[in-house]
């Protein structure tokens, strides 16, 4: 449902990676799209039935698209259902979420796409896209419906956690979607060195006594996976890199003129392997969290603009899966509604523009994935987000939207809070 | 091209002699074994052998005290027949045998093969077998004529020129057509047996398949790519459907044949965007459903599907006739 009555936002500080505009400006959104965008603080006039909406200075920049975010739904909806999910991302200033095939069962037809998609507009919270798997039942053998799961509205394939191990299979995969111009993603991760291992290897996994893999298991598989890249001239979005062995590979690939792409999770931004110190299970994530040398690269590279988008990764984990022992815990954080404050914390630490950390979680992930949203230009969806980018505020478990509670960020201070959630024009969220 | 007229058999026989010629070479192994010129007499020669068909007496001794063996590793029941009936029609003994594949699957045993039968003395030989190159090797062993009745996913060829002679028959001509091969590419011996003789005779020829079942160089075989089926066969005077090897289905090359169908099988829709004077062809057995609609391939309009196969008799008898002529001059 879009907003019939026209809003206007004044007097807000306007950042558009699209355009590449940080600047004083004013918007107008009418019948849920953009109508206008002024450089300049206040309206020459508004309607009379104009809602509007003075921003005092604050950043106002298109509603965050996040790529990978899992739900229960359907299968585990005790650990997150549809609905708990876009709660959660609108408070976050995510506007739209791409769901991950590897639910119980499997979205891997085009039926399942479907009811994803009705579930979303049933909610009608903000905009939940369907990826779909790249196998049939993630077995790595047969592949799934692709062209038919396009049609319907999944938005790109994926295995998620289960890589494509036949090297053949996976061509197929790549050479069959390039004809649908479908976009693959796939996680570089050799499975046998990763096989059993819970941390990353190195003094810290060793002194703990946990079982680590070499960060070179990213780069073995994703090297693999550039070749098929090259063999078969696909769309890869390379899901989660996460050492700089890797940044060096899609480097070069990019170079080459492939036509990769890279994302890598918000935490292997802000967290490294010293977190794990206190055996947190909250902090076991699967790719394990990795040196802090590579964390540097990865902000580096991130400000480089050779990650083209940062996601959540958003795992939602009820306390039955989390509450064990640190190798018997199950991998994975939820993120939804702090993707966007630790992403504002690279800027206040690191000095990373904001623009250009918005830009992947904003426009780069619109082109991946063909969306309209993820700009601030007339005719483009009203999803916006208005946030005050100093305010600092700690996450505490009862400001969690999510039904279950795994956050790293849990009673950490962040800086960034959204203030005001647009989706269609309809406001979803106001702190 | 003429059209003939029945006439008295008398004038028929002698209209076979006059455009009887020697084979260019010992064997027939590759579509490309065959220059436009001996492309075009194979031809004429053929549309005399359909009339010839068509009649009560369908019998000559152009072949007679000849041995044809149709030796076929490979079961094909509609190619063996054809085969079969072409050498009879002409007055070959023909004899047919089914060695098993398993047991004659390596080089040194299909030599062994080649020994026994060159102690029978045939002169002609049909080998159908399922590694591509074995007729070659075969004909390098053997004293006789040689026919690749099919190797592997390597080459059909008479399976092209009977298709060349359908499309000729029903357009009048074959150059300056839009030939659109469409499906299983990859692994059909049909489509690279076609796309050589189309091309040599002046056709537009186009692939349209997923990338998986494309060969990654089809792009230099002298042909377009497509892998929009739409895109693919608009504006095409012949749309030639390929068997999805349903059996290859679980090596992951298409998801499903539901999926396959919906976007590479040939229907009514999809046909729309053709030329209207458009000719559906198939080398058969059609999955139905999969590859093809039978409204589209039942429909007699535009099906050539039939007259394939009315075609493969005669085209394999101009192959028999003429490589049976060669062994004439070669005496």
């Amino acid at each position: 449902m879009k907003q019939s009555q026209p809003i206007a936002l004044v007097n807000a500080r306007l950042i558009d990676p699209a355009s590449d505009y940080d600047g004083l400006g004013s918007l107008i959104l009418t019948e849920g799209v953009i109508a206008e965008v002024l450089h300049t603080a206040h309206l020459p006039s508004g309607s009379a039935d104009m809602k509007v909406i003075d921003c005092d200075g604050k950043v106002v920049c298109p509603g965050l698209i996040d790529l990978r975010v899992k739900t229960g739904e359907p299968g585990a909806e005790p650990k997150e259902t549809l609905k708990s999910a876009s709660r959660a991302a609108a408070a976050g200033g995510v506007t739209s979420m791409v769901v991950q095939p590897d639910t119980d069962p499997v979205i891997d037809e085009p039926a399942m796409v479907d009811f994803i998609l009705r579930r979303a507009r049933d909610i009608e919270l903000v905009h939940v896209y369907p990826a779909g798997a790249a196998t049939k039942g993630h077995n790595g053998k047969q592949m799934a419906e692709i062209g038919l799961m396009s049609e319907s509205g999944a938005v790109y394939f994926t295995d998620v956690e289960n890589p494509i191990i036949n090297s053949k299979v996976l061509a197929r995969v790549l050479s069959y979607a390039n004809g649908f111009n479908a976009l693959i993603a796939h996680r570089p991760k050799e499975p046998w060195l990763s096989d059993g291992a819970v941390a990353t290897s190195g003094e810290m996994a060793a002194r703990m006594g946990l079982s680590g893999v070499s960060a070179l298991a990213e780069r073995i598989a994703l090297e693999r996976d550039l070749a098929l890249v090259e063999l078969t001239g696909a769309r890869l979005l390379v899901d989660q890199i996460t050492t700089a062995g890797s940044i060096k590979a899609i480097a070069q690939a990019k170079a080459k003129g492939l036509d990769v792409y890279a994302s890598t999770s918000i935490n292997h931004l802000v967290f490294n392997e010293i977190d794990i110190g206190d055996y947190r299970t909250f902090y076991r994530l699967d790719p394990p969290l990795r040196s802090e040398d590579d964390r540097t690269a990865l902000v580096e590279a991130l400000a480089d603009g050779l990650i083209d988008v940062v996601v959540s990764n958003h795992t939602p984990l009820p306390a039955e899966d989390k509450r064990r022992p640190f190798s018997e815990a199950e991998p994975g954080a939820i993120g939804l509604q702090t993707l966007l404050a630790a992403l504002i914390g690279l800027h206040h630490d690191r000095d990373i523009p904001l623009i250009d950390l918005l830009r992947t979680v904003t426009i780069n992930p619109a082109q991946l994935i063909g969306l309209e949203a993820g700009r601030l230009a007339p005719g483009a969806p009203a999803d916006l987000i208005v946030v005050d980018i100093d305010a600092p505020f700690a996450l505490r478990e009862s400001d969690i939207l999510s039904k279950s509670k795994n956050s790293p960020f849990e009673n950490r201070t962040l800086q960034g809070k959204v203030e005001l959630t647009l989706v269609d024009g309809r406001i979803v969220y106001q702190a | 091209m003429t059209r003939i007229a029945p006439q008295d058999p008398q004038v028929l026989l002698e209209m076979i002699q006059s455009r009887l010629f020697p084979f260019p070479k010992r064997h027939f192994n590759a579509a490309q074994d065959l220059d436009p010129p001996d492309i075009l007499a194979l031809l004429d020669l053929a549309d005399v052998f359909v009339e010839l068909n068509r009649r009560t007496n369908k019998k000559l001794d152009l072949l007679k005290g000849r041995t044809q063996v149709n030796l076929f590793f490979e079961n094909s029941t509609r190619t063996m027949s054809s085969f079969e009936l072409a050498g009879k029609r002409l007055g070959a003994d023909t004899v047919n045998m089914n060695p098993r594949t398993s047991s004659v699957a390596k080089g040194e045993t299909l030599i062994d093969t080649a020994v026994t039968l060159n102690a029978m003395k045939p002169d002609l030989l049909v080998v159908r077998h399922s590694a591509s190159g074995a007729a070659q090797l075969l004909g390098q062993k053997v004293g006789c004529s040689v026919v690749n009745a099919g190797d592997g996913q390597h080459q059909h060829p008479t399976q092209a020129l009977l298709d060349m002679l359908s499309i000729r028959r029903a357009f009048g001509h074959v150059d300056s057509l839009t030939v659109a091969i469409c499906g299983d590419v990859a692994h059909s011996r049909v489509a690279r047996s076609n796309v050589i003789l189309l091309n040599a005779m002046g056709a537009n020829v186009r692939l349209v398949g997923p990338p998986t079942l494309i060969p990654g160089d089809a792009d230099e075989w002298g042909v377009e790519v497509y892998h929009d089926m739409k895109a693919g066969i608009t504006g095409a005077n012949v749309v030639m459907m390929l068997r999805l090897q349903l059996e290859r289905m679980d090596g992951a090359f298409i998801p499903s044949t539901r999926e396959y169908f919906r976007y590479f099988g040939l229907d009514r829709e999809k046909l729309a965007v053709a030329a209207p004077d458009v000719r559906v062809m198939h080398p058969g057995p059609m999955n139905r459903g999969v590859e093809i609609d039978s409204e589209v391939a039942d429909d007699l309009s535009i099906s050539l599907i039939q007259d394939q196969v009315e075609m493969g008799v005669a085209a394999r008898m101009a192959v028999l006739a003429s490589l049976a002529a060669r062994l004439e001059t070669d005496r």
